[in-house]
């Protein structure tokens, strides 16, 4: 039985083999203390693996992991707010499209950053991944995924307070956005993400898609957008404040 | 089946990344990008053919990608990890079998993972790491007896007190 090869150890210790070629391997087994000391060594691993890792089955579900697996929800509120924006599903931002050309990437950017708001600032239920009780923990988490440290500016003198979080799909990579809501329910949104292309910094700049206002700008390396549904008179107020408190 | 099946698969791609990737909030990073992934490519999936597996695919490709590029971000990894140094709070062994783990080479680990947590067959995990069987074997072989190797270099000390 010197056919039996150290696959058919593995595949025996791993319970992978059909029956007639398990009883050859157990045949050699009974006079190979070697070979029976490997195989006792790799149950014992694979064991080993289970009992430390199972409990993860478990744990708590992230709401991040939930929304990220689930189609239904995400696709019907894309769909409503291009729709109420008027806008083609062409835009790249559907298609996650990568773009290298740095104008097409600037004109799109605060036009993402409304779509962004459209889809997200009417959720009643979960508005954010993370919520502003974990503050600490949403930026740390937003930051490494952007990749660059991020600040979370403070907006209670313009009577807003944070509400939490959120990763989006970029055209070039992971967005972080922003939600922050007033005593009237009114929400803003911050969108930042990091430059890949263009200019390195620009002005303040504006841009009205539909009903929503956005104040936008880059700094360094990243681009960031204010939005609202709101007159552009007031959401200046707010963007002001934004812009001194992480552009200074 | 339709792509709402995916969500199924979670706490499993969860365990594995777990233990791939080693810290939670890395692991979950890894099982977030690997539903987008196949949510997006989904119409790429055949009906019929093991979904879960065909995720494992993914999350191998979302891996090594990260893998990538977390080398290019390796001293501001070191730093993270000498502030995140605290102990925790598993038994010794399973705290060793966890160490052990990340030193093993990640192609490595990933063929002892599938095949002995996840319990893919050989050319399940072929399948999702895009390497013939062959390969799947002499990776599972070094792996183990690296593995092996490992768990027990906490043992010498007893062994010199023993020769004394």
């Amino acid at each position: 039985m010197n056919d039996i090869t150290e696959a058919d150890l593995h595949a025996y210790a791993d319970g992978q083999l059909e029956e007639a070629r398990r009883l050859q391997v157990e045949a050699r087994l009974a006079n190979d203390a070697e070979a029976t000391e490997s195989v006792r060594i790799w149950r014992e691993q694979n064991e080993a693996l289970r009992a430390l890792y199972n409990p993860v089955l478990n744990e708590p579900m992230p709401q991040r992991l939930v929304a990220a697996g689930t189609p239904r929800r995400r696709w019907p509120y894309y769909a409503l707010a291009a729709g109420a924006l008027g806008l083609s599903f062409g835009l790249g931002w559907m298609a996650r499209a990568h773009r290298a050309d740095g104008s097409v990437e600037i004109a799109a950017f605060p036009h993402r950053a409304a779509v962004a708001y459209a889809v997200y600032a009417p959720e009643v239920r979960h508005p954010v991944e993370v919520g502003a009780d974990h503050q600490d923990q949403l930026v740390k988490w937003l930051s490494k995924r952007l990749g660059h440290e991020l600040k979370v500016p403070i907006l209670t003198q313009q009577g807003f307070e944070l509400v939490g979080g959120r990763l989006l799909p970029g055209s070039t990579g992971p967005v972080a956005q922003f939600m922050y809501q007033n005593a009237k329910g009114k929400r803003i949104t911050l969108y930042v993400s990091r430059r890949q292309v263009g200019p390195r910094d620009t002005a303040f700049r504006f841009s009205q898609e539909d009903n929503i206002s956005v104040f936008y700008w880059i700094d360094g390396t990243l681009g960031y957008a204010l939005s609202a549904e709101m007159p552009r008179s007031r959401l200046l107020a707010v963007a002001t404040a934004v812009y001194k408190q992480l552009s200074p | 089946m339709d792509s709402t099946e995916i969500a199924a698969h979670i706490p499993r791609l969860r365990r594995y990344a777990r233990a791939l990737a080693g810290d939670s909030d890395r692991a979950d990073d890894l099982v977030q990008d690997t539903l987008e992934r196949a949510l997006a490519k989904f119409h790429l999936w055949r009906r019929g053919s093991d979904m879960r597996a065909w995720m494992f695919a993914i999350m191998h490709n979302v891996f090594i990608n990260q893998l990538k590029q977390r080398r290019e971000l390796a001293l501001d990894e070191a730093a993270e990890a000498r502030l995140e140094g605290a102990p925790r709070s598993d038994s010794l062994e399973l705290r060793d079998l966890d160490a052990a783990l990340k030193r093993l080479p990640a192609e490595q680990r990933e063929v002892l993972l599938l095949v002995g947590l996840e319990q893919l067959s050989y050319s399940e995990a072929g399948q999702a790491l895009n390497v013939p069987v062959g390969t799947v074997m002499s990776r599972l072989s070094r792996g183990r007896e690296r593995l092996r190797v490992l768990m027990s270099g906490a043992a010498p000390a007893t062994n010199l007190k023993l020769v004394k």
